[in-house]
């Protein structure tokens, strides 16, 4: 459990009316839009459980393109998202599941389309008074908050990889708070997240990319 | 500096010969590695929100998302004005601001979570009431605000603060005991005070369900922040006279997860019970789904 700032208690400053519906679906959004790095062409929410229900009311899936376009919780423009949106040439739709009950109750999955074609698919959980986890990218379980500068590392599940990580990261002095290996499948494709208290030097990018077992680096700094 | 109970951070303020905001404030500043100032300027940004919050749909007041509240603000600030209150400056204008923020907060305006969204109108509407009648300064209200930081960050961390899981009592409730130790804080009780304040607004409030209609935070949420101030206002008046509670904030805490938890599913959020399984709760519901649906 990360430790509760007093930020977390007297805010989020947010748009509301609610901070697991409206706030948090921002920041899964936001988080999600990060993760793909990329200019998005379409975007699709799948919602369950209580999103799906009353997702409307609460604003959700405004806040949910609002957060695509990298607006943050506190930021006006979540109202006026959707028109934005037709501004700006993106495409967005909802689809509600309401048939899997073994997700969180505030669970979108979110699957992004760039304009180069390439595809991401994020599953972010809101757990209560504006937090977020994400728990699934790719189809890989997974699961980090975005509170914390956060390296993702794509990568063949091979040895030495995450030593390979390792000794980069000390090699630029990054302090490591969390550091996890998650994977499919024995032998497929692995990710490593590296959750870190302070900035993470972007030049550890370049070392780590040097290993033929990386295939693709995500940072995203506090 | 840290704390994780209501006995250690009176410790801590015994031993350092500190008071709650400076202790909260001190740990904040060791967990994200900033400047006091840094510290102070964030919470500010929170204060100027707030500030916008209990005004903006007194002057322009809309029509919530669900239509079931807009305008009651507006009302009560009116009746007060005509010179009709009759709870006295004070809870008149606490109570105006509380329901403010709640409008605002339903129409999809910009607020400070304090804890919750629901229970955004109890913190802000009873501290500014108090700042315009008693014209404290505004780090006179930061410091109150990190007060009520650290009484919400306990509920937080020992127990709930979420409807979905305690009912209203972890939000209106939790709200209106930070809002109790500020207010004490505000007008010098001790830190023990403080505590014995927030003890009392969490058992006034002990059981209150979360019984949304339609499942929005509007209604009865509104009117609940409004005894969220007046709730907080009572419990210090209590505390500053002098009069000690006999529960201590921790086992309070802990009393107010162990009720939380025993409140049926229907009456936690779910719009299945309480006011939202009324007649006129059902029938309001209905209505804003068939809206919807054309």
């Amino acid at each position: 459990m990360s430790l509760i700032s007093v930020f977390d208690v007297i805010g989020p400053n947010m748009v509301g009316p609610s901070s697991s519906h409206t706030a948090g679906a921002a920041s899964v959004a936001l988080m999600a839009q990060k993760l793909f790095q990329k200019e998005i062409k379409e975007v699709v929410f799948t919602l369950y459980g209580s999103f799906a229900k009353t997702y409307r009311g609460h604003g959700t899936d405004r806040a949910l393109v609002g957060g695509i376009m990298g607006f943050d919780t506190d930021d006006l423009r979540i109202r006026d998202s959707f028109q934005i949106a037709q501004e700006r040439g993106l495409k967005y739709h909802f689809e509600k599941n309401t048939v899997e009950d073994e997700v969180h109750p505030n669970t979108v999955d979110i699957c992004m389309t760039g304009k180069d074609g390439s595809v991401m698919t994020v599953r972010g959980v809101s757990v209560g008074g504006g937090k977020i986890k994400i728990v699934r990218m790719n189809g890989v379980n997974v699961e980090f908050t975005g509170e914390y500068s956060t390296l993702v590392v794509i990568q063949n599940d091979k040895p030495g990889v995450v030593a390979h990580i390792t000794t980069c990261l000390s090699q630029v002095n990054a302090n490591i708070a969390f550091m996890r290996l998650f994977r499919e499948e024995k032998g497929a494709r692995a990710y490593t997240i590296v959750e870190s208290d302070e900035k993470i030097p972007e030049e550890v990018l370049t070392h780590i990319r040097k290993n033929p077992n990386v295939e693709d680096l995500i940072l995203i700094q506090i | 500096m840290d704390f994780n109970s209501g006995r250690s951070l009176l410790e801590i303020c015994d031993r350092e010969k500190m008071p709650i905001y400076e202790v909260m404030r001190r740990r904040e500043q060791f967990l994200k590695e900033i400047t006091r100032e840094e510290c102070d300027r964030k919470m500010k940004k929170a204060l100027d929100i707030m500030k916008n919050s209990v005004h903006e749909s007194l002057e322009q007041p809309v029509k919530s998302v669900g239509g079931l509240i807009g305008g009651e603000a507006k009302k009560v600030r009116d009746h007060r004005r005509e010179g009709k209150a009759i709870c006295g400056e004070v809870l008149s204008r606490a109570i105006s601001h509380s329901m403010a923020v709640l409008e605002l907060n339903a129409s999809m305006g910009l607020i400070v979570a304090a804890p919750t969204a629901g229970s955004s109108g109890v913190v802000p509407g009873l501290l500014l009431a108090l700042q315009e009648v008693y014209d404290f300064t505004d780090q006179e209200i930061l410091n109150a605000l990190y007060t009520a930081g650290a009484v919400g960050y306990l509920l937080m961390r020992n127990a709930s603060v979420a409807g979905a899981e305690a009912g209203c009592q972890a939000e209106v409730g939790a709200a209106s005991a930070m809002a109790a130790a500020a207010s004490v804080e505000l007008f010098g009780g001790t830190a023990a005070q403080c505590l014995d304040a927030a003890s009392t607004a969490l058992a006034n409030l002990l059981g209150l369900v979360c019984d949304p209609i339609a499942g929005l935070v509007e209604a009865p949420c509104q009117s609940r922040n409004a005894i969220g101030v007046s709730n907080a206002l009572t419990c210090a008046e209590i505390s500053l006279s002098g009069v000690k509670q006999l529960i201590p904030f921790d086992e309070m805490v802990e009393t107010m997860y162990r009720v939380g938890r025993r409140i049926p599913f229907e009456l936690r959020e779910t719009a299945l019970g309480g006011c939202a399984a009324t007649p006129t709760g059902c029938a309001k519901q209905c209505e804003i789904f068939q809206n919807r649906e054309k």
